[in-house]
């Protein structure tokens, strides 16, 4: 078991440096770098060699992999093009804000899935499935930059109960935020619930039919403890890795969302750094976010192993 | 009439179709169950057996409801009851076996868990006791060390030993009615008879009343006191085992036996026209009249009522079972197969090894398997052009594994394996070339799966016939139609996709595609174990007219010895990925034999209540064969000493030409040991 973590986490490391290697590769190949975009129509000759030197870049590109990994690694990426920030201070505050939104929508979001989920698998084609089932195919189907924009227009515009964009600055504290994410939380955990509960409910659905539900019944279980007991820890599982990739999703930034909403995050700092053509704080995002993919997934993939007794006699024997 | 457990009384179940029609599973169903006896319901798929006896716990299945009738179990109606009312009596009064302990086991939870659970629900014990009742249990089922197997999670357990905790658990409530869907289907011969007389010895034990239901009429003979025969979701016939057995009287059972291979008959048996309607296909007169030999223009028009007759304590629903009454069934009759084998070999493997051992990153960079003690190991048969050659063992004896090399689908660890004396089949599939591809053809055990459900019937067969050989257009057709008649199915069959067809029908589609590349070798992996008995008659038949038009040679794998015995020409008996014996069908049927084909020998369930099987060894599963030594020393009741721990047995020769791998000498083993 322990070497089979081991193995994982290296395994997560490996991708993390192709992963690097890529988006480095990738900045390079494109045309123009860091000193031609930030100098523009000034950048040739002695002005252009000064910014190289200034910036590190007149040095062969695999010393500047080295020493751009080796400084990555201790959470320092640099300076940013745009004010000349260093990149930790520009990530620190965004982070923190999208795992306010992140948080929020998950806390929110997956206990209502799963209840919305069980409820419509176990009143299958009844009344309560159907009407359910209505609306979360509804929430579904219709793309978050819509449902955003009615947000907006219904609870801030008319009823003006809330800000309908975030304007406040990207490190306020909490509790001056917390108005200002109830909108962006809502639209995003509609999509992501329905689709949760969507899939909780196939699930159930499943094991409901299973032979050993069959036989639960037969041996005269009652139905709920039935239902705790034989049925939901075996229906959930598969559940797992859906939550930890919608959390990854989350993290990484609800890019439409957070634009729409003006909200300072990743998602948002992901768009304004590629169109600012800020190539140091790209190279950054994409290392932070495929970070968070791989540790999220290594973390249910784990999380799996430990609850399902046959794939942890499966591992232990190889 | 108190001691009557449970009456059923009129029951009909059914579903509607999508047009709104109520289609019938269960046709009017009446029958009881009396304290202390067995009752078997034998039926194919499709007959409505199982929902018989789920409805006698009063369960329906989703999709499934009650027309009309009751279940009364001790008076009370179990199909109108409250599930509050009803959890008291299941598990309790009332218990069920499953038909595949594998999947009816929660997989979350340990087996001492899902047993407690029973004991908790249905009795009044306290925790010690329970823990105490458990192991009592366990040992009943005559599980080993009950204390650790209660601490396992199902996965953990092999087939034998699930269904034998299934069987614990429904005798936790110590119940008055054993429900038993299927308990044996799917376990090894050896493993089946054993439960089989593990159950025996429960009904007596307890005088739990049980009702046993199964397609196989071996298991049935060997369980029941009375047997229910269904079709077509009505009891066709009904009457003591005995009776039913030896004297069918009615055409469907009467068929339905005859088309049974019998270990005792060389030779293929029988087979009966056509298949099991659909439900809600049968607009009126006999279900049967269309696979009836025995029926008449009154069959046509009119449904037959289930009469009882007196004089035989038997009902029967027949206007013509008097023409069977004084027929019996010793009357079976066989084609004799004669053996075509010619002595020109067609297919060689020399000291074959098949090892599933996961390669370490030094043997991947080398291309070579290392395995001190490969799953398969040191096969050699000599196959002759035109013979059907027999591979039988338990699961895990490497027969499909050896099927597979030939196939290419595996690669061999060591040895050779060659086709017409000359060409090296040794490697896998990516290496050959597609002749080689094309001269060794294989038909799969479940055609549901090997078909694709995506293609027609013509676009299945016209694969390989465009692959080797090019075929086009009105000459593909040709071909087409030509080997759907070869195998008894008609030109409108081209248009049909795999769901639009029966079992039979499907396996007759993969035979067809197989025969469509004009192969000299056909593989067959169990073709006929998804089949129903009646059909797998008629497949049966089939692949033996075709191998005598096109004289292809069969290496035919299977578990079901009656079968083997049916249709092949030559045994190899494997055990553990080791050959025991080798030998013309006959002469393994027959004494001396090795003591392993003596075991599986033994246990084959014949529908005759007076051939009981014979239970040498144990059914334990080894994983992994032994290092050294005889391949059976772990189960082999015969052993003679160390010699059998330590050295390889030898290769003896009968006079008949049957080869045997075994310490004790030929004499030893000709004397019989029961």
């Amino acid at each position: 078991m322990l070497f089979l973590i081991i193995k994982r986490i290296l395994l997560g490391f490996i991708t993390l440096f192709i992963v690097s290697i890529i988006t480095f590769v990738g900045t390079e190949v494109l045309p123009g770098d860091a000193c031609t975009t930030y100098l523009e129509r000034q950048a040739f000759g002695e002005q252009l060699e000064a910014c190289y030197r200034r910036l590190g870049l007149n040095v062969p590109a695999y010393e500047r992999y080295v020493s751009w990994a080796l400084n990555a690694i201790q959470g320092d990426f640099g300076y940013s093009l745009s004010g000349e920030m260093p990149i930790k201070d520009v990530l620190g505050p965004r982070i923190k804000n999208s795992l306010v939104l992140a948080s929020a929508a998950i806390f929110i979001g997956i206990p209502i899935a799963l209840i919305l989920g069980i409820i419509t698998a176990l009143w299958r084609d009844k009344l309560p499935d159907v009407a359910i089932s209505t609306v979360t195919i509804f929430a579904m189907t219709i793309p978050e930059f819509i449902s955003a924009t009615l947000l907006i227009l219904i609870i801030a515009i008319w009823l003006e109960w809330l800000p309908g964009i975030v304007i406040v600055p990207t490190d306020v504290s909490f509790l001056e935020l917390l108005p200002n994410i109830i909108l962006p939380v809502v639209a995003i955990a509609m999509i992501m619930t329905a689709h949760m509960a969507r899939m909780v409910r196939s699930s159930v659905i499943q094991v409901m039919a299973s032979e050993y539900v069959q036989m639960a019944i037969l041996k005269g279980v009652p139905y709920w403890k039935m239902v705790f007991k034989h049925v939901l820890p075996n229906a959930l599982l598969p559940a797992i890795n859906v939550v930890a990739l919608t959390i990854a999703w989350l993290l990484g930034g609800v890019v439409v969302t957070e634009v729409v909403f003006n909200y300072p995050g990743l998602g948002r700092l992901v768009i304004e750094s590629i169109s600012n053509r800020d190539l140091p704080t790209v190279q950054a995002l994409a290392i932070i976010l495929a970070s968070i993919y791989v540790s999220i997934n290594l973390l249910a993939d784990l999380l799996t192993l430990m609850l399902n007794p046959r794939l942890k006699t499966l591992q232990i024997r190889k | 009439m108190t001691d009557i457990i449970e009456k059923v009384k009129n029951l009909s179940i059914g579903f509607r179709s999508k047009k709104g029609e109520e289609i019938l599973i269960l046709k009017n169903i009446s029958t009881n169950i009396k304290k202390g006896e067995t009752v078997g319901i034998v039926g194919e798929s499709g007959s409505g057996k199982s929902t018989l006896a789920l409805a006698m716990m009063g369960y329906v299945k989703h999709g499934l409801y009650t027309i009309g009738g009751e279940c009364q179990f001790h008076s009370s109606n179990l199909l109108k009851m409250k599930s509050k009312d009803l959890e008291k009596i299941r598990g309790r009064k009332i218990a069920m076996i499953p038909q595949n302990a594998g999947q009816a086991l929660t997989p979350n939870l340990k087996i001492g868990y899902q047993i407690d659970e029973a004991l908790q629900l249905h009795s009044d014990l306290d925790e010690k006791e329970r823990e105490k009742k458990i192991s009592e249990l366990l040992n009943k089922v005559r599980l080993p060390s009950p204390e650790t197997i209660a601490l396992r999670y199902p996965h953990e357990l092999s087939g034998g030993q699930q269904q034998r905790v299934a069987v614990a658990m429904a005798l936790a409530g110590t119940p008055d009615l054993l429900l038993l869907d299927e308990p044996t289907t799917g376990l090894d011969v050896t493993t089946q008879a054993h439960v089989l007389e593990l159950l025996n010895f429960i009904a007596k034990d307890t005088g739990t009343s049980m009702v046993y239901v199964s397609h196989d009429l071996g298991a049935i003979a060997q369980v029941s006191d009375r047997i229910i025969v269904m079709y077509s979701g009505e009891i066709v016939l009904e009457g003591p085992s005995r009776d039913i057995l030896k004297r069918p009287i009615h055409p469907y059972t009467h068929g339905l036996l005859k088309s049974i291979p019998k270990l005792s008959l060389a030779g293929l048996p029988e087979s009966m026209p056509g298949s099991q309607p659909q439900p809600g296909t049968i607009k009126g007169g006999c279900s049967f009249f269309d696979r009836c030999n025995f029926s008449d223009e009154n069959c046509k028009n009119n449904s037959p009522k289930l009469e009882f007759l007196k004089d035989l304590n038997t009902s029967v629903r027949c206007f013509n079972y008097e023409k069977l009454v004084n027929e019996s069934q010793a009357s079976q009759t066989v084609n004799k197969i004669k053996n075509k084998s010619q002595d020109k070999e067609i297919l060689n493997l020399s000291e074959v090894s098949i090892s599933y051992a996961k390669q370490k990153l030094l043997d991947q960079i080398f291309n070579r398997i290392s395995d001190d003690n490969p799953t398969v190991k040191d096969i050699n048969i000599n196959i002759k052009k035109g013979e059907t050659i027999a591979l039988v063992g338990e699961s895990g004896s490497g027969k499909s594994t050896i099927l597979k090399s030939i196939a290419g689908l595996l690669r061999t660890k060591d040895g050779l394996i060659r086709f017409d004396e000359n060409r090296n089949l040794s490697s896998d599939l990516k290496e050959r070339d597609p002749n080689d591809l094309r001269i060794i053809q294989l038909i799969f055990q479940n055609p549901d799966e090997s078909l694709n459900p995506n293609h027609t019937v013509e676009e299945i067969i016209a694969q390989p016939l465009k692959l080797y050989f090019g075929l086009k257009g009105e000459e593909l057709k040709k071909n087409i139609i030509d080997l759907l008649q070869k195998v008894r199915l008609g030109e409108f069959y081209t248009s049909r996709y795999p769901r639009q067809l029966s079992g039979g029908e499907k396996q007759r589609v993969a035979v067809a595609r197989a025969f469509a590349a004009k192969p000299d070798i056909i593989l067959c992996d169990e073709v006929t174990s998804a089949l129903d008995v009646s059909v797998q008659a008629a497949v049966l038949n089939l692949l033996q007219q075709l191998k005598e038009d096109f004289g292809t040679t069969y290496i035919f794998v299977s578990h079901d010895l009656a079968v083997v015995r049916a249709i092949s020409d030559r045994v190899a008996v494997l055990y553990q990925g080791r050959l025991c014996e080798v030998g013309p069908s006959n002469d393994v049927y027959k004494f001396p034999s090795h003591p392993y084909t003596e075991v599986l020998l033994g246990a084959v369930l014949e529908p005759d209540p007076d051939i009981k099987p014979k239970l040498v060894a144990e059914d334990i599963v080894e994983e992994r064969p032994p290092e050294k030594g005889c391949c059976f020393q772990g189960r082999c009741s015969r052993i003679v000493g160390d010699i059998c721990k330590k050295e390889l047995p030898p290769w003896q020769l009968t006079d008949s030409g049957n080869a045997i791998r075994c310490h004790i000498p030929i004499k030893e083993l000709q004397k019989e040991q029961f």
